[in-house]
């Protein structure tokens, strides 16, 4: 379980990213966050792990107040909290294992990652990952050789083997084409619901959110606008969040086309 | 402003207004007044008379150096391999040195802005400041004449040029990847070892090898001032009048060169 309380965060610039955002999300929960661009969406999933440190209030995993963890404690909590990124942020000139791997670096010393002596187990269980994700033949390719669909599932499987309680996903399909993008969210959430895991998914894309998962957030200008299922989402509701725009037809047409895929 | 509006309103577009046209006129006026002024100061302090004269010495040099004494290539052959040695050494020392100065130069990985940062640049600016054959003459007159002074001298001439690259290859990298590194949980060290030494691997090996045919070619000078390898025999030569040694060294020292040369377009080929 997660919560925030009041979490806060105010750039040195002046800007305000986040005002007084308050959630809960059960484990196993997914998330959908969706709001424009400079809503804040980055910097709520940054401030839960800690990338960005939040101004004030608090972010509490299963009982540990991320916000009040000194630098040790905050490696061990950043392990249970798998990240994946918009531009896959895989180290490009390192292998698909190896970049898989790199998710256990929190649970192995340095020199044993500085020679890439990870345990049996982890090489194990990083095989039985790639296998999940579709990737077995590729795991000794260099990541910068993979098409992008390819390097996020290798996000993803990085993510995952770290054993996460929680997912936090930054526009994982913004860089995708749509039906990479599908297959990404599916492959996202389906892996969520095998473990139980909670995650948080920042995505721009709000018919694709509404396909896959079973609760939106809506965020603008750092406040939360919007809290609930996505069939609340409606056309009053986006124009809270985004703007004025005309959104019955857009949403409307995508979503019986995004019908059919999830039919068919 | 470029674009103004003629008598009959029209509008016109010029690259510059007169006042900026005028301007650079005069620039151009003053810069070549300069010119003019310096030249006139080096000519007043040059004797002519050597210089019309020199397509004659050269030509009477020039015969004298032709053909080479190839047979003082066997007293060459030592002092060859000490300028390789005092070159290839002195760049390794200056990159086991060079990399934790550039880590600590670097905005991205510095561990204090305000203290750490301006002493490891300091240290990069004070070894490329001072050009290493006169490190060599301090270190000649610190440790004594011979190699070690000479590969001292390739080595902190080298510290700051490996460094100075090294650290804007740093301050360039993908800061995504670090991200991602760093949310996995990993330590400080992991961080670097995983997230920033892949991204910089290539600059480290092109730098190594492109600081590695520098330092060839300074080490054949050194000898000059005493700190060993071929330039001690190229000084000799120079002082005994002896110019078809003289021309033998210099056509060993191109040769060397040129092999260099080749072998760091090899090394950069197979890295990157």
């Amino acid at each position: 379980m997660l919560k925030l309380e009041q979490l806060t965060k105010v750039y040195p610039t002046g800007d305000k990213a986040l005002t007084d955002v308050t959630l809960e999300i059960p484990s196993g929960q997914v998330v959908a966050l969706i709001g424009p661009s400079g809503a804040g969406k980055s910097t709520l999933i940054r401030c839960i792990n800690r990338l960005v440190s939040p101004s004030s209030g608090k972010a509490i995993l299963d009982d540990v107040e991320l916000t009040a963890l000194g630098s040790a404690g905050l490696r061990r909590e950043r392990r249970r909290m798998g990240m994946i990124f918009q531009e896959y942020a895989l180290v490009e000139r390192l292998t698909v294992m190896e970049n898989v791997l790199s998710g256990r670096l929190g649970y192995v010393g340095f020199w044993r990652s500085y020679f890439r002596k990870f345990p049996q187990k982890d090489v194990d269980e990083a095989f039985r990952l790639l296998d999940r994700v579709g990737l077995l033949a590729m795991a000794d390719k260099r990541a910068d050789e993979l098409s992008g669909g390819q390097r996020q599932r290798v996000g993803i499987a990085r993510a995952l083997i770290q054993d996460p309680a929680l997912l936090l996903v930054d526009e994982p399909t913004a860089s995708l084409d749509p039906k990479t993008s599908r297959q990404i969210m599916r492959l996202i959430c389906e892996l969520c619901k095998e473990r139980d895991l909670a995650a948080i998914i920042n995505i721009h894309d709000v018919a694709l959110a509404q396909m896959f998962v079973e609760r939106v957030i809506g965020l603008r200008f750092g406040v939360v606008q919007f809290d609930g299922p996505p069939e609340g989402l409606t056309p009053d509701v986006l124009t809270t969040i985004y703007g004025e725009e005309d959104w019955k037809e857009t949403i409307q047409k995508v979503d019986e086309e995004d019908l059919q895929d999830v039919v068919s | 402003m470029p674009v103004s509006s003629n008598k009959n309103g029209l509008k016109v577009w010029q690259r510059r207004d007169r006042n900026s046209q005028l301007l650079n006129w005069a620039g151009w006026l003053f810069g070549t007044i300069i010119f003019l002024y310096c030249w006139a100061q080096i000519s007043d302090a040059t004797e002519w008379f050597f210089v019309w004269d020199a397509p004659r010495i050269a030509a009477d040099i020039g015969t004298r150096a032709l053909p080479p004494r190839w047979g003082y290539i066997g007293t060459l052959w030592e002092p060859i391999w000490d300028t390789l040695n005092i070159a290839t050494l002195g760049t390794l020392f200056a990159l086991v040195l060079a990399v934790p100065v550039a880590f600590l130069a670097a905005r991205n990985t510095t561990p204090n802005r305000y203290i750490i940062r301006p002493i490891a640049l300091l240290i990069i600016v004070s070894s490329r400041s001072i050009n290493s054959l006169i490190w060599a003459l301090l270190l000649v007159a610190i440790v004594g004449p011979g190699i070690f002074a000479g590969m001292l001298a390739i080595t902190i001439r080298s510290i700051g040029f490996c460094a100075k690259l090294l650290y804007e290859a740093i301050e360039e990298i993908d800061q995504s990847q670090v991200e991602a590194i760093t949310a996995t949980g990993a330590s400080r060290w992991q961080v670097m070892a995983y997230g920033i030494v892949p991204q910089i691997l290539p600059a480290f090996a092109g730098i190594a090898v492109f600081r590695w045919d520098i330092n060839i070619r300074e080490s054949t000078v050194l000898g000059l001032v005493g700190a060993g390898g071929i330039g001690l025999q190229l000084q000799g030569s120079l002082n005994t009048l002896a110019w078809p040694q003289v021309s033998l060294i210099l056509l060993v020292i191109l040769v060397a060169v040129l092999i260099s040369e080749w072998v760091s377009a090899k090394v950069r080929g197979a890295i990157i």
